[in-house]
């Protein structure tokens, strides 16, 4: 069964310093797939791999066939990649829907344009509250919502997310996810999710891949990952 | 009191200069969170191309589009092979490296087309209908041409697709990439519009005060003052502040201090502004969550 | 009590990594070479060599402010000019001696300093860039002044008498004053090492690299930024002091925008944040332009602009920054 990324022997390097050893990984279309490991375990690197942001990499990476590691960053976002970053990576100074309508840019037609806001405004009411405040001034978890949104509207065919939970309130948390659940079945939007907190990503995703030190060291369904005893005892604590 | 307002008039027309030259500073400030400080050579470069090119025989108004569209490329050029180079290099680095654009324009511009003075003919026929005693007809014109320049950059900034990404470029450059934006080719646009807003204002000043290397030097810091008072992230502040400084130096030199201090005077103002607003008076304050 | 270790930390980074003993006696044979320029040396050159000493000082003072503390001035040229303006009127109408009016110069412009530099706390890189220049571009205005002209001399300035050696050495004044200038330039490196590497150094730096982290921990930005502002000032001060004696002249319009300009271009080149770099800095704003016009007569700016320009591309760390990494390189190949 092809995949609609697929990523064979993929290895990525800052500089001199290498911190992906030959990754394989798969994400099956309109699925949920889940980037577990603990800090330093290359998970960032890893998305920002596949976007060919900051690191240097070999290997293939194809999405629907089309290869992306011969691509620069613009470009793969054109294909239909929406990656969220870690840190969020808000346009501080610009506001609300300036931001939103950035996301729009990668798109090949404008049309439909006000439509794809209000959609991303029903999924995230807050934001249409704040619509003209200045990004910057946003709480961290009202900031989370807009990077999503921001990447919404680019109607990605693959949404990478990188540590969506990272300092937000667990109530905040939990809204979020909830919502990305959605996203997944309505939009039919496929989701690489990266997350230190396995409990959180293993109750939304479809599949799994555990990282250790740049190599995927254990992958499955959830199910079985949440069952898997070495899992439950270095990440789900139990 | 005819002769405040002949002084007010004449100021705001220096000031439709300083605010042209402030708008380019904005452009590429806009564009590249850079203060060009080449900016006013690099104008007074694209003037002496318009210059012969007229020369050569060429219509005012052929000219005038050959010289912005030529002053576009050359500045894309730059950005593109001297700038961006150094994007990796520390602050003051960069600094330098504008520093040594400035030196190389007036030096070349001296070098090509000679340091003696000449004249720059006007586009606004001296008996046109709208000139008068107060201002003259090109005084009025080059005021109208900083209004619409300004007016075309806002909406573009504000309104338009590709002016929000041209922002988002300068503000972002990873973000920017993840949605699909080419940074560089951004940049280059940021700069070639810089440089063509340079040479319509170089073209606006030289009827007035002649055309020679020196023209700019005296109207970059002007200009430079006009866009922080306006301030820098504002196109329409920075028209504003042009025309606020023009203004300014005329009445402080007229009535103050006479020519030899106003310059200084002028500044003590501009900073006491700043001291009192430190982002201009139409800036935006950044915000920022620690 | 200090380890080896911190000592060698403390010592210019130029030379990290040598002993103690090593850097100490390497600075000991720099010093007896500088002295010993002063006997091979000729008339032209020595007062080249002392423009270079009071260069070099300018520069300490700018790379403190700019380098050290992050608030960027593109006007110390002023200070400059008003360190060689209290020498030439104490001198002219005061019969100070030459060597009083050098401290003097640093008190006035350590005052003005601190003055200029209260006010400016409020504005940040782009707004204090402007400020200073319009500090740097006033100042020959403000000299010109014909209500002042009393004591400046206005337009045509004040000429000043070169010193003999005192207490009949047999010196020339070339010499002499050559000498004086390297002397003074000791003693405030020494100075300002000790402050740099001091508590106040380094919340100096820290003001630098984070001003908001460094107020959370108690650093008073505005007493720091504001002194920072004033010794700068007066470091520079001091520089166009010396020049001044050494020029025999001071005139309005040889303190120009354009040498507060090649102030900024020298702490570059030679290094920012660096005190070594003041000294490279100082040997490249004062040569570099006569050998651009060794180059080309007709456009001899245009060479030094693309001198300064191709310079960034290989050095953006300036001459020390490319000594430091030689030393890393070797250190790295002794391994």
């Amino acid at each position: 069964m092809s995949h609609l990324l697929e990523v064979r022997d993929l290895h990525a390097r800052y500089g001199n310093t290498q911190v992906l050893h030959g990754l394989n990984l798969d994400v099956a279309e309109g699925q949920v797939t889940a980037l577990l490991g603990a800090n330093g375990a290359g998970k960032t690197t890893t998305l920002r791999a596949l976007c060919q942001l900051m690191v240097q990499t070999t290997g293939s990476i194809t999405l629907d066939g089309v290869a992306l590691n011969s691509r620069n960053t613009e470009q793969i976002a054109r294909l239909g990649v929406g990656h969220v970053p870690d840190g969020r990576g808000t346009f501080m100074a610009l506001s609300t829907e300036e931001n939103l309508r950035l996301g729009a840019f990668s798109r090949a037609s404008r049309e439909g344009l006000a439509q794809d806001m209000d959609k991303v405004y029903g999924y995230f009411p807050r934001l249409r509250e704040r619509a003209s405040q200045q990004a910057g001034t946003l709480s961290g978890g009202e900031q989370q919502m807009l990077a999503i949104g921001r990447a919404l509207m680019g109607r990605p065919r693959l949404l990478l997310l990188d540590e969506p939970s990272f300092g937000l309130a667990p109530l905040v948390v939990k809204d979020i996810f909830a919502i990305m659940r959605r996203i997944n079945q309505e939009e039919k939007v496929s989701i690489l999710l990266v997350e230190q907190n396995a409990k959180l990503a293993l109750d939304i995703a479809d599949t799994a891949y555990l990282l250790e030190t740049g190599r995927v060291v254990l992958q499955g369904s959830s199910a079985d990952m949440r069952s898997n005893d070495a899992v439950r005892r270095a990440y789900l604590g139990e | 009191m005819n002769e405040l307002l002949h002084q007010t008039l004449s100021g705001l027309a220096t000031g439709g200069i300083y605010a042209s030259v402030a708008l380019a500073l904005v452009m590429i400030y806009q564009a590249t969170q850079d203060i060009n400080f080449a900016q006013g050579e690099m104008a007074m470069f694209s003037t002496f191309v318009a210059w012969m090119l007229l020369e050569a025989g060429l219509p005012y108004w052929g000219a005038f589009a050959l010289t912005v569209v030529l002053s576009f490329v050359l500045a894309a050029a730059i950005e593109f092979a001297v700038i961006r180079p150094m994007h990796k290099a520390p602050e003051l680095s960069v600094v330098v490296v504008f520093i040594g654009l400035l030196v190389i324009f007036h030096s070349l511009a001296g070098w090509f087309f000679g340091y003696t003075i000449k004249t720059f003919p006007s586009p606004f026929a001296a008996d046109a209908w709208y000139g008068s005693s107060l201002m003259s007809a090109h005084e009025v014109g080059a005021i109208f041409v900083a209004l619409v320049m300004v007016a075309l950059l806002f909406s573009f900034f504000r309104f338009t697709p590709l002016g929000l990404a041209l922002r988002a470029a300068a503000q972002n450059a990873n973000s920017s990439r993840l949605v699909g934006i080419s940074v560089g080719r951004m940049l280059m646009l940021g700069w070639g519009l810089a440089g063509a807003i340079g040479a319509v204002a170089g073209m606006m000043v030289a009827p007035v005060v002649f055309l020679d290397p020196n023209m700019m030097t005296g109207v970059l810091l002007y200009a430079f003052a006009g866009a922080l008072i306006g301030g820098i992230d504002n196109p329409v502040g920075a028209v504003l502040g042009g025309f606020i400084v023009g203004v300014l130096e005329n009445l402080i030199g007229t009535y103050v201090v006479g020519t030899e201090l106003k310059l200084s005077v002028a500044l003590v103002l501009i900073v006491g502004v700043l001291i009192v607003r430190p982002s201009g008076l139409l800036g935006k304050k950044i915000v920022t969550r620690v | 009590m200090k380890t080896r270790a911190t000592l060698n930390a403390s010592l210019p980074t130029a030379v990290a990594g040598l002993s103690d003993r090593t850097v100490k006696a390497g600075m000991l044979v720099l010093l007896i070479l500088a002295v010993g320029l002063a006997f091979v040396l000729k008339g032209y050159q020595l007062f080249q060599a002392t423009m270079v000493v009071a260069y070099a000082i300018a520069l300490v003072g700018l790379n403190m402010l700019t380098g050290y503390n992050g608030q960027i001035s593109l006007g110390h040229g002023a200070f400059f000019a008003l360190g060689a303006y209290v020498t030439g009127i104490l001198m002219e109408h005061a019969d100070v001696p030459y060597w009083a009016t050098v401290p003097a110069a640093a008190v006035v412009c350590l005052l003005v300093g601190y003055l200029f530099g209260r006010p400016a706390l409020k504005l940040e890189g782009l707004y204090l860039a402007l400020a200073t220049f319009a500090l740097g571009v006033a100042m020959p205005q403000l000299l010109k002044y014909k209500h002042l002209e009393a004591w400046t001399g206005g337009v045509q300035g004040i000429v000043l008498m070169k010193p003999d050696a005192p207490w009949g050495l047999p010196l020339t004044q070339d010499q002499w004053l050559y000498l004086f200038a390297l002397a003074v330039a000791v003693v405030m490196f020494w100075l300002a090492h000790n402050l740099l590497q001091s508590g106040t150094g380094r919340a100096m730096r820290a003001i630098r690299d984070h001003a908001m982290a460094a107020e959370a921990m108690g650093v008073d930005n505005r007493h720091y930024k504001s002194m920072t502002f004033g010794v700068s000032a007066a470091y520079t001060g001091v520089g166009g002091a010396l020049s001044a004696i050494a020029v025999q002249f001071v005139s309005p319009d040889s303190f120009t925008l354009f040498l507060s300009i090649s102030l900024l271009v020298g702490i570059v080149v030679g290094g920012v944040g660096t005190l070594w770099g003041a000294l490279y800095g100082a040997i490249f704003i004062m040569f570099v332009p006569n050998l651009a016009e060794k180059v080309s007569k007709a456009a001899p700016w245009a060479v030094y602009g693309v001198v300064l320009i191709l310079l960034m591309f290989a050095l953006p760390g300036g001459v020390v920054g490319l000594l430091r990494k030689l030393q890393a390189w070797r250190a790295a190949r002794s391994h």
